[in-house]
């Protein structure tokens, strides 16, 4: 990888990609030939925001390397309840680690946090920004499953909001993918990601049925709709009940359709669709070890 | 044309003439350059004056004061037809375009309330800027160009 940070999806090159999709191969393949590869190293965990598994499976992924961690601790207990800034803090932390993983509840979080250290920081979701080491996974349970060139993927759900969409749209920019998005009116992609996908003169369109496009589908991506984008209970479940697949639903998709979602799920996917063959949500979620011990192993090797 | 200038906003002796700005942007344009008349100096404003390349151009004078290009540059964003005369004892000595800089710190603030750049941390809003407006580096909220004006964070 070109960089010592993991900010955002855009700044992944299609080289860089592949580099950590091979290399997690690699380790999935024999990961015990890894035990040791970081024996003596930390790595700081600075959740400014609830999260179980990306904080368990980057825990995971650097004790499976052989280093341990740090973790900060819920924001409750911790010197962030006193007023104290993220500059100063990841500043601190730094010095108790070799690489930073950071959630944060705000936008570009990650990006300024990057500007105070000199140790690897890997964000681990900014506001409803940028999740890129979960692209890293989602592309490599892509790549195992369906493909990443010659790919029409549909990504539906809250795409204004959703952390993991604007990562993925912006990764796939890279491959040659067709990308449609379906949602509602009001939760389209942002300006943004829109502004780049045109920009990379990907091929992408917008729908606000599922219907229009799931007979061509390799891959549907299906994410929450949160009921806290709405003003009222009632205009949630009109829009949500609308973006929830069920066995009825799949009457109309291809028989080799891979279904994905980042997890955590509510009721967008029935739970009769996890015993077919469609279902790897959970191999996606599997995924995350190997991926996130490539994505380390790349960054902590970087002669610094 | 220029008969109806000379009417309305004296000439100046020494100083900076920032002409062609686009109708309505003069005080966004003092604004951003820091000028707010405690310094003493004199300055005078056009706005809304007819104009064959702009329809209706604002136009802004500063007495004693010379610009430098860096100054001005930033005017790009909200009067990217600017131009701007640099005048010595009342002729015109240098002529030049505002030309748009790369990136911009501290003089819009980023529309995204839950962008870190409106908390409360030791950096300043700072945006890559691209043909059409610009893009925020910490969120990468775009604010086009018609919004920078509205943007402005120039207290």
């Amino acid at each position: 990888m070109r960089q010592d940070h993991l900010i955002s999806a855009a700044d992944l090159s299609r080289e860089d990609i592949e580099a950590v999709l091979d290399h997690a191969a690699e380790i999935d393949a024999n990961p015990a030939a890894f035990r040791q590869r970081h024996a003596g190293k930390v790595l700081g965990l600075c959740f400014f925001e609830p999260s179980t598994r990306t904080r368990m499976s980057f825990d995971t992924a650097m004790k499976r390397l052989g280093g341990q961690t740090v973790d900060m601790g819920p924001v409750e207990s911790s010197s962030v309840k006193k007023g104290e800034t993220l500059a100063d803090t990841v500043r601190v932390v730094e010095g108790y680690a070799d690489s930073l993983v950071l959630r944060h509840p705000s936008e570009g979080a990650a990006q300024m946090a990057s500007e105070f250290v000199d140790v690897p920081l890997i964000n681990a979701g900014d506001g409803a920004g940028q999740h890129p080491s979960q692209t890293l996974l989602d592309l490599y349970t892509i790549r195992e499953n369906a493909g990443l060139d010659d790919l029409t993927i549909g990504i539906m759900g809250d795409l204004k909001y959703g952390r993991t969409v604007h990562s993925l749209a912006e990764a796939l920019t890279n491959f040659d993918a067709r990308q449609h998005f379906v949602s509602p009116e009001s939760l389209r992609l942002p300006r943004n990601v829109r502004y780049d996908l045109h920009a990379s003169g990907s091929q992408v369109k917008e729908h606000t049925e599922l219907d229009e496009v799931l007979p061509q589908l390799d891959v549907l991506y299906v994410t929450r709709i949160q009921r806290e984008r709405f003003p009222d209970e009632n205009e949630y479940r009109k829009v949500a009940g609308e973006y929830q697949i069920d066995m009825e639903t799949l009457e109309a998709a291809s028989d080799d359709l891979t279904i994905m979602h980042p997890l955590p799920r509510v009721d967008e996917i029935s739970s009769d669709i996890d015993e077919t063959d469609h279902a790897k949500y959970f191999e996606q979620a599997h995924n995350g070890i190997p991926v996130r011990m490539a994505l380390l192993d790349i960054l902590l090797s970087q002669d610094r | 044309m220029t008969e109806n200038h000379e009417l309305r906003v004296s000439k100046i002796q020494n100083g900076t003439v920032i002409d062609h700005v686009a109708g309505g942007q003069a005080l966004n344009v003092l604004a951003l350059l820091g000028i707010d008349g405690t310094r003493g100096e004199t300055v005078s404003v056009g706005m809304n004056v007819p104009s064959d390349r702009l329809g209706r151009k604002d136009i802004v004078k500063v007495e004693g004061r010379e610009l430098s290009q860096s100054e001005v540059d930033v005017l790009s964003l909200i009067a990217p037809a600017a131009s701007i005369n640099i005048v010595r004892d009342y002729e015109v000595v240098e002529k030049s375009r505002v030309v748009r800089p790369e990136t911009v710190s501290g003089i819009i603030s980023c529309p995204n309330t839950n962008c870190i750049s409106n908390a409360d941390e030791p950096i300043k809003a700072r945006f890559t800027v691209l043909s059409d407006g610009v893009r925020c580096d910490y969120c990468d909220t775009i604010v086009r160009e018609d919004e920078v004006a509205a943007n402005l964070d120039v207290s």
